[in-house]
């Protein structure tokens, strides 16, 4: 048993919060670099070059990449022979966003209520997803989200004749209605199987796994690939002003699910998708 | 033939590409008049400066509720500017913190009322309603698109930041810019021109003829 004290919690995520929001992961910058190198439509040249200078402007200056610092997406992975003392662990993640946001001067936009609103001032609480695993460490993962691109995101229970092609189709159909709005080029999270919560987790994880990565099941890698292509033949372009980059990546997540179903869900994002992970 | 090839080419063949021609670069100094919204075109590069305002949800609806009563609203509409942002807080020593736009499809059931007001430019992302093209060609108005995320970019431009109403809205209060040379591009003109369909439908047909 390992003893892990809960502040140690809160300054790891503070220290998350601020670093995602201010760089963004290799495999991000590595996936806008390539498509630049691929792009022949001048426009989008243009807008990745503009979307290259301004993820270097943030780095160097220790400023947002975007305003949208999000909804503090914390996912903890939480050995099993940890013991987590002096303090609530919701309350100890909550106060190192809270921190991070304020000393980060990260941009506050959690409401209170979905329909009655009023800004929480903090940006609290996280999104906090926990998982036991073995061991005795906690994985700390922040991945600030932000919303034009949640909004464009979306979830269909399928009947299991739908197959292979109805998958194919949500997800082309799911690009098509987002279109410029979520601030293309887009990744896109692809979550299948499991419930109907389980399937918008699935897809949530999948946009923290590195762009240049493959799912290792082949099926699954080589459908990943067909659809990035795929999407990438729309024409949307960076900023939907035409052009061959669409998306940056696409990451499958799967699981099993029941003999009646087939759950799908698209979790949208956009060229800045951020998430910073660190090992206590 | 899939659904999706068919709903991209179907676009091809309904309009000729019309900014391909036209489209050019302009440096613009507001305010923006009927005169000067008249001769911008989608597809224009546009180097803006001068004075905008900065709203974005909260603020519209306040500013409707505002012009609902018939009061006044925080600042002179006529020819003016808005830019749909809602920046991070300012470090020490900055301006303003990130500020790239937000998506301007929030603010479709207010455009319209602010443009009848005199409201002429606004600077957002992503696509808009009929109703709001169809104020934007009565009134004159432009929907320019600045580069949605690059939010640290865009404060460069941006040498003076003023809140002037809304306050307890925090990032959603009501502020003056004064930006110079802020980088964008003409997505919607006062003649109803999409860039989302006439740029995506040139890059297209390129691609088919190649």
């Amino acid at each position: 048993m390992r003893e892990i004290q809960a502040e140690m919690i809160t300054d790891v995520v503070k220290r998350l919060c601020i670093k995602a929001n201010e760089q963004l992961p290799e495999d991000v910058k590595c996936a806008i670099r390539d498509c630049r190198a691929c792009e022949d439509w001048t426009i989008a040249q243009d807008v990745l070059d503009r979307i290259i200078e301004n993820y270097e402007i943030a780095d160097e200056n220790e400023v947002p990449i975007c305003q949208d610092t999000g909804m503090a997406c914390v996912f903890l992975e939480i050995g099993q022979d940890v013991h987590i003392a002096n303090g609530d662990l919701r309350e100890a993640v909550d106060e190192g966003v809270r921190r991070g946001y304020r000393e980060g001067y990260l941009r506050k936009s959690v409401v209170k209520d979905p329909v009655r609103r009023g800004n929480t001032e903090d940006n609290t609480p996280a999104m906090l997803y926990t998982e036991i695993v073995p061991g005795e460490q906690i994985k700390v993962t922040v991945g600030p989200k932000g919303f034009g691109s949640e909004n464009m995101s979306a979830i269909r229970m399928f009947k299991p004749s739908a197959g292979l092609q109805g998958i194919k189709n949500f997800i082309l159909e799911t690009v098509e209605t987002a279109g410029p709005n979520p601030c293309p080029p887009m990744v896109v999270g692809v979550g299948i199987g499991g419930t109907f919560d389980k399937a918008a987790l699935l897809a949530k994880k999948a946009l923290l796994r590195p762009l240049d990565s493959r799912n290792p099941d082949p099926f699954y890698a080589r459908l990943e690939e067909e659809m990035l292509e795929r999407i990438n033949c729309l024409g949307i372009g960076p900023q939907g002003f035409g052009g061959r980059t669409t998306a940056l990546g696409l990451n499958i997540e799967t699981m099993p699910t029941h003999i009646a179903g087939m759950p799908c869900a698209i979790n949208i994002s956009c060229h800045v998708t951020r998430h910073m992970t660190e090992v206590i | 033939m899939e659904k999706y090839t068919t709903l991209s080419s179907a676009g091809g063949e309904q309009q000729e590409p019309k900014t391909e021609k036209t489209e050019n670069q302009r440096h613009i100094t507001l305010p923006l008049t009927e005169e000067l919204a008249r001769t911008l075109h989608a597809g224009d590069t546009v180097y803006l400066t001068g004075t905008v305002y900065t709203s974005r949800d909260a603020g519209h609806k306040r500013m409707c509720e505002t012009l609902a009563r018939g009061e006044e609203l925080p600042f002179d509409p006529k020819d003016a500017t808005i830019y749909y942002v809602g920046p991070s807080p300012a470090k020490p020593g900055q301006v303003i913190g990130s500020a790239g736009p937000t998506t301007s499809g929030r603010m479709d059931a207010y455009a319209p009322a602010m443009m009848r007001v005199g409201a002429r430019g606004m600077i957002g992302k992503g696509a808009r309603l009929p109703e709001v093209v169809e104020a934007m060609k009565k009134y004159g108005g432009v929907y320019f698109g600045a580069i949605g995320g690059a939010g640290a970019l865009l404060a460069k431009c941006i040498k003076e930041a003023e809140l002037i109403a809304y306050e307890d809205l925090g990032a959603e209060a009501l502020r003056r810019l004064y930006v110079e040379e802020m980088p964008l591009v003409v997505i919607i003109d006062s003649e109803g021109n999409n860039l989302y369909e006439t740029g995506r439908t040139a890059y297209l047909k390129q691609r088919a003829n190649q």
